[in-house]
């Protein structure tokens, strides 16, 4: 058998590129799961149904792109590159939108986003003799003073307050008018230079790529912490009921382009966030009422048997029931204690109304306890990866492997953690389907994927002085595991795109 | 920390040429606190009614608008419970070319022209859209039991 290169399970390189799948597809190619896989050698350029085409862009290019458009836009319009900027900014960077309006009436549109090419006053620091400012009311002779081509001068100490109030505090770039009340005229970025120290540029050039970004459909800031790439994705929000558009960004993080959280394949935005409301309403709670309580099956007051003998007292409506079958107590008799009456019919009545309450909540609970058992495996995620590694450097040392030959350890806990992160979204999938044939095969995926992944989990598990032996299967293990979950989330995909899943919700 | 010149000003003002039908006296331990009353406007439900509120100016002020809350009970679509005010000048229109008397006199002039479609009191805001004759007439009786000089 082949190596298998760490880059063959490290989703993704600095290109950019989702390419886990084709990787994976490529190496059982090499191996003796070839012949499975001949069929799909021609497809293999195409991508898999739940990938999407993106690319990630640096700061810098974020600002070679903007000064493009700005200078393009400026070319056509004969604008300033200044003012071109600020109209840009003005229809959210859409430049069609501009020439459109810009046909339509130059005078109004230029108006309406804050330029004005009308005003007689350049902008400049001038010292005029007798100025008082009308914001601090000083009056010093020689007291510098400033205003834009509306000519409403204030002198330049409060103007840069101003500046750094807005900029700073208020987090404002592309709309800070001039400081006088009503007057629409925007502080333009040659001006905001003259006038803002070095810490408020920063922050001013920080807030301008910001909304750059913000205002774009097709970029988003990758939201991991500190990271400062931006990730160009072609899909739109409207489109996010048909696919899962995960991102993976040059600093490694995946995540969803369409919400921003982590990567929750295959489950769509929606349904991610009906669930997490869902869980953060009702799970803790519903579970220890669940485990804890029964309902008085006469006035449903929630009851916690704390202690005591099974006849059960309702403290609100004083019904008396028996704790076990919850029928009533009086048909018990002389059987105190113990509850051996499981035919009598208003047991059986009283027992359904509560099965139909807590068949929902149990329902429920059955895909949350596996959403959240594989959350926590998730959690531990980052102590496997530290046992990975130690376990790495331990079989080097007793088994004379090389670095590059421990490699499969690493690659397959990084298969591990993945398809552990997939399939607690597919129980948050799996909770909003509809019952039928399709949502049996979905289960079936599932249950393969989540069978590979344990089985795969227990090899990770075993003493350093096997893994040395049972590398092969390890390796075979991941690359099946993999797989598994690239079927998995591509027939959802596909079933996604399609519309062909039915489900319990309008998401 | 010295007042800024433009507070010193700006209350000298004040006393100085007062704005007919408000006062605004700095405490004397603060001067950035000022007691103020309001005359409600002829014309409206608030006439002969005088509202006391309490107006403060923060550190970076004016850079910042003044902080200002309604002390007196009123019944307006835009002044809640709490007395808070929802006045555009007060927010993201403030600028710091604005001052204290042309901030009362935009607040008196809010009394005197209810803005129900941009409502603080949802409640109140609501019945003023339904029921406007009797909006104002509670309006007024929350005047005289209230506002009373």
């Amino acid at each position: 058998m082949s190596e298998m290169s760490e880059d063959d399970f490290v989703s993704g390189g600095s290109d950019g590129e989702f390419d886990i799948d084709e990787s994976m597809e490529s190496d059982f190619e090499e191996e003796e799961y070839g012949t499975q896989y001949l069929d799909d050698k021609d497809d293999r350029p195409q991508k898999k149904a739940y990938e999407v085409d993106f690319s990630v862009l640096t700061e810098n290019q974020i600002k070679t792109a903007q000064h493009n458009v700005v200078e393009e836009v400026s070319s056509i319009l004969g604008f300033t590159q200044e003012n071109s900027a600020v109209l840009l900014r003005h229809f959210k960077w859409n430049k069609e939108v501009l020439i459109e309006k810009y046909m339509d009436g130059s005078q109004k549109l230029l108006q309406e986003a804050g330029v004005d090419l009308t005003g007689s006053n350049k902008p400049e620091f001038k010292v005029i003799p007798g100025f008082s400012c009308d914001i601090c009311c000083e009056d010093e002779p020689g007291l510098e003073t400033f205003a834009l081509r509306c000519n409403h001068r204030y002198c330049a100490d409060c103007y840069r307050h101003y500046l750094s109030q807005k900029i700073k505090e208020e987090a404002e770039a592309i709309r800070i008018q001039c400081p006088s009340d009503g007057c629409k005229i925007l502080i333009d970025p040659m001006s905001i230079q003259m006038l803002a120290g070095p810490d408020v540029m920063v922050r001013y050039n920080e807030l301008l790529n910001r909304t750059y970004v913000e205002d774009k459909e097709n970029l988003r800031w990758c939201p991991a912490p500190n990271c400062e790439y931006v990730v160009d994705c072609p899909v739109t929000q409207k489109q996010l009921q048909e696919i899962v558009p995960t991102v993976l960004c040059t600093c490694g993080h995946h995540f969803c382009f369409g919400c921003g959280s982590n990567d929750h394949q295959p489950c769509p935005c929606g349904l991610v966030k009906k669930w997490l409301k869902k869980c953060e309403d009702d799970s803790e709670t519903a579970n220890w009422i669940s485990a804890n309580t029964k309902e008085c099956p006469k006035c449903q007051s929630t009851i916690e048997k704390n202690g005591g003998c099974n006849h059960m007292t309702c403290r609100k409506c004083k019904h008396e029931f028996c704790w076990v079958c919850m029928g009533p107590w009086n048909e018990h008799g002389t059987s105190w204690y113990n509850c051996n009456r499981y035919e009598e019919k208003s047991g059986i009545d009283a027992r359904d109304v509560q099965a139909k309450s807590r068949a929902s909540l149990e329902r429920y609970l059955h895909y949350y306890n596996r959403y959240a058992n594989h959350e926590q495996s998730g959690k531990l995620d980052k102590d496997l990866y530290i046992k990975t590694e130690k376990k790495m450097t331990m079989l080097q040392s007793a088994s004379g492997m090389s670095w590059i030959e421990v490699q499969y350890l690493d690659a397959a806990s990084k298969v591990l953690q993945q398809c552990r992160q997939t399939l607690k979204w597919t129980y948050a999938f799996a909770f909003y389907l509809q019952r039928n044939h399709l949502t049996t095969i979905f289960e079936d995926n599932q249950k393969d994927l989540e069978m590979a992944v344990e089985g795969l989990s227990e090899l990770f598990e075993k003493p350093t002085d096997q893994l040395a032996n049972i590398k092969v299967e390890m390796m075979d293990k991941t690359a099946y595991v993999s797989n598994r979950r690239v079927i998995l989330l591509d027939t959802t995909a596909k079933g996604l795109q399609d519309g062909t899943w039915e489900f319990t919700v309008e998401f | 920390m010295a007042l800024p010149k433009r507070i010193i000003k700006e209350t000298e003002r004040l006393v100085a040429e007062p704005v007919p039908g408000i006062e605004a006296v700095p405490h004397e331990d603060n001067l950035r606190y000022f007691d103020v009353s309001i005359h409600g406007p002829a014309q409206s439900p608030y006439e002969g009614g005088v509202f006391k509120l309490e107006l403060f100016l923060p550190e970076d002020y004016p850079m910042t608008p003044p902080k200002i809350r309604f002390l007196t009970k009123i019944y307006h679509p835009n002044i809640d419970r709490l007395g808070r005010i929802c006045l555009d000048v007060l927010k993201a229109n403030w600028s710091p070319a604005l001052q204290i008397r042309t901030i009362l006199l935009s607040i008196q002039a809010l009394l005197g022209a209810p803005n129900p479609d941009d409502p603080l009191a949802n409640d109140v805001a609501q019945r003023w859209k339904e029921d406007e004759p009797g909006a104002i007439a509670t309006a007024r009786e929350w005047t005289q039991k209230h506002a009373a000089p």
